[in-house]
């Protein structure tokens, strides 16, 4: 797997096509519904991921409140698309409509913080992230509160309702994964990506070669939260109803360590980190309560999440901090001060300090 | 003809005056120097002139043109490049990503090109990478394109620093310390690509602690002390000059 960069391209996308076509026939080898609808919920998480990994693996700017967007493509899709205000606009618009309203948001987040950098960034991104929800909570007129909106508008295909099944859900969600990869593997090959990582790598070299820092940095924050905004769409319209706790700081920290996980910037490596934490979450941690329950020992183990969550990410620190499936540059970053620490620290000055003298 | 032009630049960071009333001139086609004892305000001159600075008073016209009160970016895309006296390179990108990016002002590819991969953009990235790799042969490093940034030798950090800016197709480069930190064969190489790149049609503005070097190639020679200029000439003229001899050991006893 390590070795997946190093395969020529035209071996990289046979894989992912086979890949891809397992993934489309699934559906006629398996007739167990339960798992299309845990594939589909995962997809979501794919899908935010993905869309994360452009603003902190590409560009480096670090977001902790990123379950805004996707709040605010979920709630897109439940105010225009719901009896709430008796608007019925059919599924397939609002995935961009949702996303154009979350790459708004995106822009309006990014444009204040853009002389943020690290921290700063992370405590104001933070910040919007808490926001976001506590606003739908207390506009009730609009967004019904604590209850949500319910009832949402079930997606339909040329006249076919999706009805209760998750296959339809399942292959929405694969061909947006299948879209969203496309078109993040085209930017991070491309002028737009290349100005990212320079960003990322050293800002005010960066703006000497022409870069224009803001234009580039909003780029990535609006690209990141139209991915999001797609996802919410999905996410509202197959569980029909949103509520404000859906999106709460666990999730932003969620999608994160998802990234930490697999190996930022990297993007195979963030849907393996993806899905192994999407497996422990919702799938591991109840099975465990009811293989509790079964001895008779009542714990509710979903309460430990984030001390699981805790140990994993400590462990991934220690033993590998770049990631799962880390990118080459990842794992080179967090590999090159384990030589000769003076040299190292040399080197960080080298590197650190400001053009002047 | 004058392409750069310093009017009674000052620079101030709150009672410090890094920079006094520097007024001085590039003429296009030339390799110039600036030097000056540390803390002279030589930095400060470069950040000025790329606009990490804005002058506290005074004017700086580039080709014709006011460029100061430009950011950074626009700066570059009229016509100026630089390296810096602590090499800043990307330095966990391939050396061809380096320089790929350096053209990053030159090229046209909009933000759906970079999306989309359009038939536009395919051509434009072939001839990017195509002149990268033209330039990362012009300055002799053709067998480490694949190479971090970071893992290059020293001297080839500062030849990819000079590469890279020689992507934006500057006008004008200026080169902070280019030759610090090197052996005398790296110096050698250095003025020798210093010269190829003259011979390209880019003029060369210098900060230099290195006399070899400066009395070497330059034509002409400002010298900064305390943020103001004490002597303007060519090299024969700056040496002679007493208060440089003052600037740099002192006055006599």
């Amino acid at each position: 797997m390590r070795k997946l960069a190093a395969l020529p391209k035209s071996v990289q996308i046979g894989i992912w096509l086979i890949v891809a076509g397992l993934l489309v026939i699934l559906p006629v080898l398996d007739h167990n519904g339960s798992h299309f609808n845990l594939l589909a919920d995962a997809g979501v998480y794919v899908l935010l991921a993905l869309g994360l990994n452009i603003v902190v693996g590409f560009a480096g700017l670090l977001d902790l409140g990123y379950a805004a967007f996707f709040a605010i493509g979920s709630y897109t899709y439940a105010m225009l698309a719901s009896p709430q205000f008796n608007l019925h606009i059919p599924f397939w618009p609002m995935l961009f409509i949702a996303s154009g309203v979350a790459a708004t948001a995106g822009l309006l987040l990014g444009a204040p913080t853009l002389r943020l950098r690290g921290d700063y960034l992370a405590i104001v991104t933070l910040g919007f992230g808490e926001i976001v929800p506590q606003t739908f909570l207390n506009l009730n007129k609009y967004t019904g509160g604590p209850n949500g909106i319910s009832s949402l508008d079930t997606p339909s295909f040329f006249g076919h309702s999706f009805g209760f099944s998750a296959i339809p859900y399942y292959y929405v969600i694969l061909a947006l994964i299948g879209v969203g990869l496309w078109l993040a593997y085209n930017l991070k090959d491309s002028r737009l990506g290349r100005a990212w990582m320079a960003i990322r790598e050293d800002e005010l070299a960066a703006k000497h070669m022409g870069i224009n820092a803001t234009t580039t940095k909003l780029a990535a924050f609006a690209f990141g939260a139209s991915y999001s905004g797609m996802a919410g769409c999905v996410f509202a319209s197959k569980l029909n109803l949103v509520s404000p706790d859906s999106f709460q700081f666990s999730v932003s920290v969620l999608v994160l360590a998802m990234l930490v996980l697999g190996g930022m910037g990297n993007i195979p490596g963030v849907i393996v980190g993806s899905l192994v934490l999407y497996t422990v979450n919702f799938i591991f941690l109840p099975q465990a309560n009811n293989i509790a329950a079964s001895v008779n020992l009542h714990v509710d183990f979903t309460n430990y999440r984030f001390f699981i969550y805790g140990i994993i990410l400590v462990s991934i620190m220690l033993f590998k901090p770049e990631g799962l499936i880390p990118s080459r540059q990842r794992r080179a970053e967090l590999r090159a001060g384990h030589g000769d620490p003076a040299l190292a620290a040399q080197e960080q000055a080298q590197f650190t300090k400001v053009g002047a003298g | 003809m004058a392409l750069l032009h310093l009017h009674d630049v000052s620079k101030a960071f709150g009672g410090l005056k890094a920079v006094s009333d520097l007024s001085f001139t590039v003429d296009e086609g030339a390799i110039v120097a600036m030097i000056g004892p540390n803390g002279a305000g030589k930095s400060t001159v470069f950040n000025v002139i790329t606009g990490i600075y804005t002058p506290s008073r005074g004017s700086v016209e580039f080709d014709g043109r006011r460029i100061d009160g430009l950011k950074t970016h626009q700066i570059t895309s009229c016509g100026i490049a630089r390296t810096f006296q602590n090499i800043r390179l990307f330095a966990f990108m391939s050396a061809i990503d380096n320089v790929m990016t350096g053209e990053h002002c030159r090229m046209h590819a909009k933000i759906w090109d970079s999306l989309l991969h359009t038939p536009g953009q395919h051509k434009e990235e072939a001839q990017v990478r195509e002149r990268a790799r033209q330039l990362l042969d012009f300055v002799g490093l053709r067998d480490e394109q694949e190479n971090y940034a970071r893992n290059l030798p020293y001297g080839s950090q500062r030849k990819l620093e000079i590469a890279r800016a020689l992507a934006s197709e500057p006008k004008l480069l200026l080169l902070d310390e280019p030759a610090a930190g090197m052996n005398p064969r790296e110096k050698e190489e250095l003025i020798d690509l210093i010269r190829r790149t003259r011979d390209r049609g880019v003029t060369i503005f210098l900060i230099e602690h290195d006399m070899g070097l400066v009395m070497n190639i330059s034509e002409r020679i400002t010298v900064l002390d305390h943020g103001e200029k004490i002597s303007e000439g060519t090299p024969a003229q700056v040496r002679a000059d007493e208060r440089v001899i003052e600037a740099y050991l002192g006055k006599p006893a």
